[in-house]
This record gives structure tokens, sequence and C-alpha cells, in this order.
């Protein structure tokens, strides 16, 4: 970081994902009383949490970032409601930290706690129990909003609803969230009755999916996307139900946070088709026995990855693309099973390769990506012009079927695709405020938008 | 240094909407301390009231001082606390005010050191004054730094403040020792909080979440002075055993 003096730091900043890198102005916001500050014509801003979307929606090349990370103080906490008012760079961490010993829990929870409320709120996250919980802004009362023109505006689904449906999945470009207003939900104990399933097929998974979402509450699978024989998308199928109680104090039960760090960035050649089809194998064949049934805190059963911190290190320092995308499905597989033939082909699928079922209750976003249909999530090492091309053809199967692409693990979507997979994109852009922009949104409205 | 339990009396805190305060705060809230905050803006104290109250605290009281305006603050030690102390006993003061000059600016400015001066080194010595005879049984912690330990070109006129607190404190330490008053040190190192968002980041760096559970701890422990994170200890020991004929050469 170089000094520019008030506050402000220019700074290569990158993305969880490492790819890319750009160069903006950091302000680090502290107080949510402080005033945004007059409009800047040459400068755009736009609110950061934790840096953990994956490619350029929380980046803003030659703009400002807005780094909200100390803004993540509690306004009010109604312990018998479950109604938790917090600032927007609160982080799900601090935030369960805080809400599990007094017995509530998160809506919907994604793949990582380290993630802001800002953040969940501004890509309308989801979680294993889609099915049953929808997405995150479902479960948002209210957000107090900063806009460079109107000043102060608060909006929820019953107030302002449209710049709530803006704002939600609205990927910071509305204004500066200050505060959030979440119902959380109740819970006895911070453990989960788990069972994990073994399939060696696709086929399979569907089986299982729809027997499953009818009697547990979270349901996901893990999927190898590097092996096809004898049959093609074998994994372990996860689901479980909040586990009732089996002492008063377990509420109280923190499990150990994080012990692994990956310390550098690993060498180009440490992952491979062998390497990766190593550790594919022995992660399915872990697990001997058809079914396994277990008790787990939330911590391992929610957030495995967050065990291992700066594991996005693996990737080495050209970084890795995730591409995550949601197909429609109803009782046709081949969509996905295309979709994965082509992954397969290309023989560099990492093992993080995730698949779930989405349920069919409606997102309340402009831009949100759930839907219902199959959503299938899985990261690639960047290779430069390859692994380009692949996703450039991945893109061209979720337009072919209708599906759609998500935004938050997006770093190379077209903008023909994200105009056609987010339909509502022209009534969220007369939403959005125009000091605030990002690299995503310029790269997927360039030369389409007429700029207010 | 032995531990002690603390009484369960407030903890009042200087400079309390600082980062490094704010999250020593926020721990002893969630174990359902009653607190007692001063710092300039009513506006932000408002703001840290509502989340400790929120995270478990038994009670928040606030007041809005200017700590380098020392003439009110030495009437607020003399009056208002007593009052305050009366009413809910404080057994615990942690002073946690500071600047840090920007030493190539102001290095020939007198007036600006001296004012630099008001608030580092006079106002924590006001209130070690003030408060030590009234605390018997308590604790007085105050965040000094690893600056004071040697005199830098790049930062003496915050290091000498600091180094003049911390010298201070080893003979209000020792005056009070009889008397069951406890004095605490705090040096920090590199801490990531506002105070130093200009400064290149690296790998020295603690976050103000750990420099807070430190704090905490000491407290907790009676230590008399602590470095942190620990390492800093061992810097500063290696620091001081540089020759000044030699030292003086250096560009530090």
């Amino acid at each position: 970081m170089t000094t520019q003096g008030n506050g402000e730091a220019s700074a290569e900043v990158s993305s969880w994902g490492r790819y890319p890198r750009v160069r903006q102005e950091v302000r680090e916001l502290q107080w949510r009383s402080e005033p945004l500050g007059a409009p800047s014509s040459e400068r755009t801003v736009l609110p950061y949490g934790q840096g953990r979307t994956y490619g350029d929606g929380c980046l803003n090349e030659g703009g400002t970032l807005l780094a909200t990370e100390r803004l993540d103080r509690i306004v009010s906490f109604d312990p018998e409601t479950g109604v938790l008012e917090a600032e927007a760079g609160l982080t799900l961490y601090d935030l369960l930290h805080f809400a599990v010993p007094k017995g509530w829990f998160l809506p919907v929870s994604p793949g990582t706690q380290f993630v802001s409320l800002g953040g969940a709120v501004a890509n309308d996250i989801h979680g294993k129990n889609h099915h049953r919980a929808g997405t995150f802004g479902r479960h948002v009362l209210g957000i107090e909003l900063e806009r460079s023109e109107e000043g102060r505006i608060s909006c929820g689904p019953e107030h302002e609803s449209e710049l709530f449906r803006a704002t939600v999945a609205g990927l910071g470009l509305t204004g500066l969230m200050r505060t959030v207003t979440v119902q959380l939900k109740k819970i006895e104990s911070p453990y989960f009755d788990v069972e994990t399933v073994k399939f060696d097929r696709v086929e399979e998974f569907f089986e299982l999916a729809r027997e499953s979402d009818r009697e547990y509450e979270y349901t996901v699978a893990w999927i190898d996307c590097i092996h096809s024989t004898p049959h093609i998308g074998r994994g372990l199928f996860m689901r479980g139900n909040h586990s009732a109680a089996q002492s008063p104090q377990e509420l109280q039960h923190v499990a150990s946070p994080a012990r692994l760090r990956v310390p550098f960035s690993f060498p180009r050649f440490a992952l491979n088709r062998y390497s990766l089809g190593l550790f594919n194998t022995c992660y399915y064949q872990k697990q001997r026995e058809k079914v396994k049934k277990s008790r787990e805190h939330y911590r391992p059963f929610f957030y495995p990855l967050d065990a291992v911190h700066h594991w996005n290190r693996i990737y080495g320092t050209r970084g890795f693309l995730q591409f995550q995308c949601v197909v429609p499905c109803e009782g046709d597989i081949i969509p996905i099973r295309r979709i994965l033939e082509r992954v397969v082909r290309y023989g560099k699928a990492s093992f993080l390769a995730v698949i779930k079922e989405f349920g069919d209750l409606p997102s309340p976003g402009m831009l949100s990506f759930p839907r219902p249909g199959v959503t299938l999530c899985l990261d690639f090492p960047m290779d430069g012009a390859r692994t380009l091309q692949l996703f450039s053809e991945l893109e061209a199967l979720v337009l072919e079927y209708g599906g759609a692409m998500y935004p938050a693990k997006d770093a190379c979507m077209t903008g023909k695709a994200f105009q056609q997979f987010f339909p509502e994109w022209r009534t969220f852009a007369a939403f959005r405020d125009p000091q605030f922009s990002s690299s995503f949104w310029r790269r997927v409205t360039d030369g389409v938008i007429d700029e207010r | 240094m032995t531990e002690q339990r603390t009484g369960q009396g407030d903890i009042l805190i200087f400079g309390a909407t600082s980062c490094i305060a704010e999250h020593v705060a926020r721990q002893y809230a969630a174990a359902g301390r009653g607190l007692f905050l001063v710092a300039r803006s009513e506006e932000k104290l408002e703001i840290v009231k509502k989340d400790l109250l929120a995270r478990g605290a038994a009670r928040v009281r606030t007041a809005a001082l200017d700590l380098g305006e020392l003439a009110s603050l030495q009437r607020w030690l003399r009056e208002d606390f007593h009052a305050l102390h009366r009413e809910s006993p404080i057994d615990t003061v942690l002073v946690a005010h500071g600047v840090l000059p920007d030493q190539g600016a102001i290095q020939d400015q007198w007036s600006e050191i001296a004012r630099s001066y008001d608030v580092n080194l006079l106002s924590p010595l006001l209130i070690v004054t003030e408060l030590a005879p009234h605390l018997s049984g308590g604790v007085i912690a105050v965040i000094t730094s690893v600056a004071g330990d040697r005199g830098r070109q790049s930062n003496y006129i915050y290091g000498a403040a600091k180094g003049g607190v911390s010298l201070y404190l080893q003979g209000v330490r020792n005056r009070f020792a009889k008397q069951g008053v406890h004095i605490l040190d705090i040096r920090p190192g590199f801490v990531d909080t506002p105070m130093t968002a200009h400064v290149k980041k690296g790998p020295l760096f603690a976050s103000p979440e750990q420099v807070a559970s430190g704090i905490v701890h000491a407290v907790r422990k009676r230590k008399d002075i602590v470095y942190l994170p620990w390492f800093w200890r061992f810097i500063l020991f290696i620091i001081k055993l540089i020759p000044e004929s030699l030292f003086k050469k250096l560009s530090l």
C-alpha cells in the first residue's frame, strides 16, 4: 500500500479467487455516523466487506473501495424474537459467536462464515437449506441504506420494496448498507444429526435429493468431477437436521476454530490431473460404508473449509476461477450430465465440486441467482486461455438450457449471458446509485447501459 | 503476578471509541460487566454503547470529554468521577487514548509537538495521578507503546511521550504497591487500527482483537508490563542492546 493522505491508500486488491488483481483506492470506514462524502465525478465507489467474492464482483478498478470491516457493531438484538440489527460489516462468524449461545442461528448459512452480513445480502446467498428456507434475502426485515443523492433511506419487503428488491442481490451497487435487520432462527443445540450417503453416479444423486429434501432440512452433495468410469458423477450426499439438545449447556459449546493455515502459494505443478484424481479417490473412498451417521457441531458441518485459512493459496499466485451455475431440471438430467461431461473431459476440476437441488421458494432480489433447478459449483486453477475457453463453452451450455451463472463466483461471464440470465437487469440498473460501480458491473453492461 | 479475582466493579475506559478500547470493552461486555466510557464524540459513544449493551454489558455509562483539554479533564476527575464511583463502583481503569503524530510534518513545529504531548503524555499522567489514590484493590492499565523503549529519528515525538508515561507508571506502581493499586503498562507493537491506516502493513501487525485479548488477560493476571503480542519483548530487547554510538548512525 502506498500512502495517499486522508486515510485512503492505493492498493492492489484481489478477491478470493486471486484473479483478477486490480489497483484501486481503499478507504476504511469506521463509523456508521460518518457521512459518505460528496459525490465525485471521476471516482466511483464500491462497498467491500471480507473480499470473499471470487471474481471481480468486489473489485472496482480505478475507483475506490469502501472497506466495511470495522463496521461490525450490533445495533439491537431481541432475545425473545431473534431479530438482530447490526452494521453490515459484521461477519457471520462473529454473528454466530454472538447468537448461538443465546439459542439463535443463521436462517441461511453459506459455505463459509468469513463473509460479512452486507455481503450475504448483496449476493443474496443460499445454503444447504435452500429447499426449505430459500435465500438469505427472504429473512431480511430491513436495510438502512445510504445513497449518494438521497442520503439515508430505509427499505424492506414492505416499504420501499422495489429498492429492497434491487438491494438484495444488488452486488453493493444501490448504495452503502449502514445496518441490516435479520430474523434469526431458533435452535436448541449447535449440533446437527448428519447422514452421509455414498452414490456412484449422478442419476443416484437425483434420487437421493428427491428422497432427502422431504425429511432433511439441510442437504448438499460432493461430486467427483475427475473420474468418469464406470459412471459419471460418483459422490457423497450429506443431509442433516438440527439436533435436539442433549444437555442445557450444549449451546455454549464452541468447536475449535481454524487450526490449519496454508502458509504460502503453492507452485503451479502441485495441482495436476493426477494429484487431483488421487484426492478425489481418497475423499470418496475414505467412507467405506454406504451410509454413515454422525452428530456434528455446526462449524465442521457448515464450514469445513474454514478450518484451513487461506485455502485459496493452494491454487498458486495465478489464482483460480469458480464456476457455479443453476440449470432447470424437471426429471431431466441431461443438462447437468452434459455440463459434467465437459468438465470431466477438461480434467482439471478440483476437489471442491458441490451439487445441490434448489427448491422453488422465490428469491427476493432482482438479480438473485437461486431459482428452481440443480446448482453445480466447482473451481479450476487459472491456466490462461485454456481455462477461459472452457468457461465460454460452459456458459454456452448454461445459456442453451436456460440456466444462470452466479455473479458472486464469476470472473468471466459475457454481458450477453448476464443479461439473459438476469432479465430484470434493466429494472435493477435504474436503482443503481450512479456513484457506485464495480469491475463486474462494468464488464457485464459495457456498451449496453445508458449512464444517467 | 498472581491471579486475583477482579471485583465485579465497572470498567472505566478513557478513549473508549478507539479501536483497541472498543474490542476490550466487547470482551468485558460479553462477560456481563458494567462499563463506563469516556471519549470526545457523543455520537460515537452512543454507537458503542448500544453495541455493548446488546453484547451483554450489565450497564453502560458514558461521558463526552475532550481528553486533550486538561483543565476540564481534571475537573471531571475531581468531581464527576467520585459521584459516578459512588453510584456504581469502578475497579478497573483503562487509559487508551492517544494520537500518532506525523513526525516528519511536525518535528520542527513546537506548538504541534506540545499539543500532541497534552494528549499522549500529560492527559494519561493526570488520570493516573488523580485516580490511583482512590482505587485501592483495583487496576489502572495504560496503553503505551514499544515506541517508548528507545528514541528513533522516525518517531521520537510519539516515543518520548509514551516512554515518559511508562517511566511515570513505574514510579506510581512502586508508590502504590503496598496499597494494592495495580499499575499495568501495556506496550503494543504495530496494530492494524485507524491510527495506522496510512502505514504499510507487514507480518508484524496484530489485529485489535488479538491485542484486546492480551489486555484483558494481563489485567486478570495483574501483570506489570506486557508487550503485545509477546514477541515485541524480544525485538525491543535486541534493539535496546545496540550501543548508542552505533544506533545514532542507523536510519530507524
